[in-house]
């Protein structure tokens, strides 16, 4: 069998197989559906409250989706800033470390307080996403070929131009890799976030419905919330991951297949 | 000491740049050149040998403006010709994330050239070092020889007067070196630039260069100043020659006093 069919292959056996045993081990033991729902519940509820759950994760994409995007943004703007100048780097990269060291879960709440639920949530995700664009997009622009740098003072490039034609697409490769992982740290933002603020009495995301199921016992519908928050991660890995390679398949070793 | 000593270098007639009891000390104390004397005449071919360390890089980023020195100064004939250098790292030193073309156009882009002209120059260029048919390539689908060339294009598209090579063909293996000798002492002929060529090479300096400046380890200083007389076009006869083989014992006997005065 070729090694492409093992890949794929194999995961899905291994998920159908705990699935059913899952389900056998519900159906011989006769579990309730408050203590374990079976799978093909878990599916018929996701079908059922298909509506609700629906809306709920648009609610949370939208919240990771633009955490994500202010973590772009913050992140490569304070990396470009940083190679700009030392002093602005040294005066806030130790509270940046800070910020991210920083459990998101303690300061959602208090993050609550001070404003509006969605922009309490929305700084949650960012807060979690944007260091890595930060560290990686930082590492990145201050690692160009010192080479490449003479030959550029050599035509006396501008700062601008040194940024924009050198330490920009010299960075990228990290730069798409700390993205890669903010993707999926501004979903868990939004989610900690939606937990917290749910606690508080609103909201409407995935994670808020999960909470709020758990009051209620609808074992199954936290199950097929939860089932759909683990699928949304996983499209948005493999997004940025099909993004990144696009980006760089031509030049990057990370990228080029190897020759063998 | 011998008669090689050099007091001729500030003899040349027609220099396009002299560096005049230039030296250089690093932060750390590690004194790089001292009192370092060179004069390269418009059009000349001029070899620096010496040993690693021997300070021949640091006096071309000297030449360069890439590094300033700590004493004396860079005198040029015409100031223009300063701004127009071009510069062959040890290694190609091409960005990975642009094909042949673009990284050739590079100086150009930066210098703001018009980009009709700039085509017209790439092109050129490209066809000078033999990667016409390269120009969509992207530097990792390139030999270690072609990677190369793309360096030297990109140093040629600006017209510079004056050439720069910090041990361009170190890395590559000895054909590939070979032919890219004969190919730069063709271009150089037919572009009558000047070159300022620094390698650890004896053989490779005799073959090239009009004129070979033989340097001391830490500090460097100019410790012989050769002229290789045998006229061009020089080719594999040439490499072969008896007067070949004598004039690279010379160079490597003035290298072996330079390099014993040094450690002394």
């Amino acid at each position: 069998m070729s090694e492409r069919v093992l890949r794929i292959g194999l995961p899905i056996l291994v998920l159908a197989l705990v699935v059913a045993l899952w389900e056998a081990v519900v159906r011989l033991n006769h579990i309730p559906p408050y203590v374990l729902p079976a799978p093909g519940l878990v599916v018929a509820t996701l079908y059922a409250d298909g509506t609700l759950l629906m809306h709920s994760l648009w609610v949370t994409l939208v919240t990771t989706f633009e955490g994500f995007a202010l973590a772009a943004v913050g992140g490569i703007g304070l990396a470009i800033l940083f190679s700009q100048s030392r002093v602005i780097e040294y005066s806030l990269y130790p509270y940046a470390v800070t910020l991210q060291v920083t459990p998101v879960v303690a300061i959602a709440p208090l993050l609550l307080i001070y404003l509006p639920q969605h922009l309490a949530v929305l700084a949650c995700a960012w807060i979690v996403a944007f260091f890595p664009v930060l560290a990686n997009t930082t590492l990145g622009l201050t690692s160009v070929d010192h080479n490449l740098i003479a030959l550029f003072e050599l035509y006396r490039a501008s700062r601008w131009q040194l940024l924009w034609n050198l330490r920009l697409p010299a960075a990228l490769p990290q730069m798409l890799a700390g993205l890669r992982i903010a993707g999926g740290l501004s979903l868990i933002g939004a989610v900690v976030a939606e937990i917290a603020a749910g606690s508080a009495g609103a909201g409407s995301g995935l994670a808020y419905r999960i909470a709020e199921s758990g009051y209620r016992l609808n074992i199954p519908r936290m199950f097929a919330a939860l089932l759909l928050l683990a699928v949304a991660g996983i499209v948005i890995y493999f997004v940025l991951a099909a993004l990144s390679h696009l980006a760089l398949r031509r030049w990057h070793e990370s990228a080029v297949r190897r020759e063998l | 000491m011998t008669e090689q000593m050099a007091h001729s270098s500030s003899s040349v007639s027609n220099a396009i740049v002299s560096l005049r009891n230039v030296g250089k000390t690093f932060e750390r104390g590690t004194v790089a050149l001292d009192n370092f004397n060179l004069s390269v005449g418009d059009g000349e071919f001029v070899s620096l040998l010496g040993p690693s360390g021997c300070g021949k890089s640091t006096a071309l980023r000297i030449v360069a403006g890439l590094s300033a020195p700590t004493a004396g100064a860079v005198e040029w004939a015409d100031a223009t010709h300063a701004e127009r250098i071009g510069f062959v790292f040890q290694e190609p030193t091409l960005m990975p994330w642009a094909n042949v073309a673009a990284n050739v156009r590079l100086p150009l882009k930066l210098t703001h050239a018009e980009a009709a002209q700039a085509d017209a120059a790439v092109a050129q260029a490209l066809q000078r070092v033999g990667l016409a048919d390269f120009t969509s390539a992207y530097p990792r689908e390139l030999s270690g020889g072609m990677k190369m060339r793309a360096s030297i294009a990109r140093a040629l598209v600006t017209e510079p007067q004056l050439l720069l090579m910090d041990e361009p063909f170190a890395a590559l293996d000895e054909i590939t070196r070979f032919k890219l000798n004969n190919d730069l002492l063709t271009l150089w002929q037919m572009l009558k630039r000047t070159v300022i060529f620094v390698t650890h090479s004896v053989f490779e300096s005799v073959y090239l260069s009009q004129r070979i400046v033989v340097m001391t380890p830490r500090p460097g200083r100019v410790f012989a100043d050769i002229a290789i007389p045998a006229p061009y076009p020089r080719d594999e006869a040439f490499r072969t020659s008896v007067e070949y083989a004598a004039l690279c014992r010379q160079v490597s006997e003035a290298l072996a006093q330079a390099m014993a005065e040094g450690a002394a």
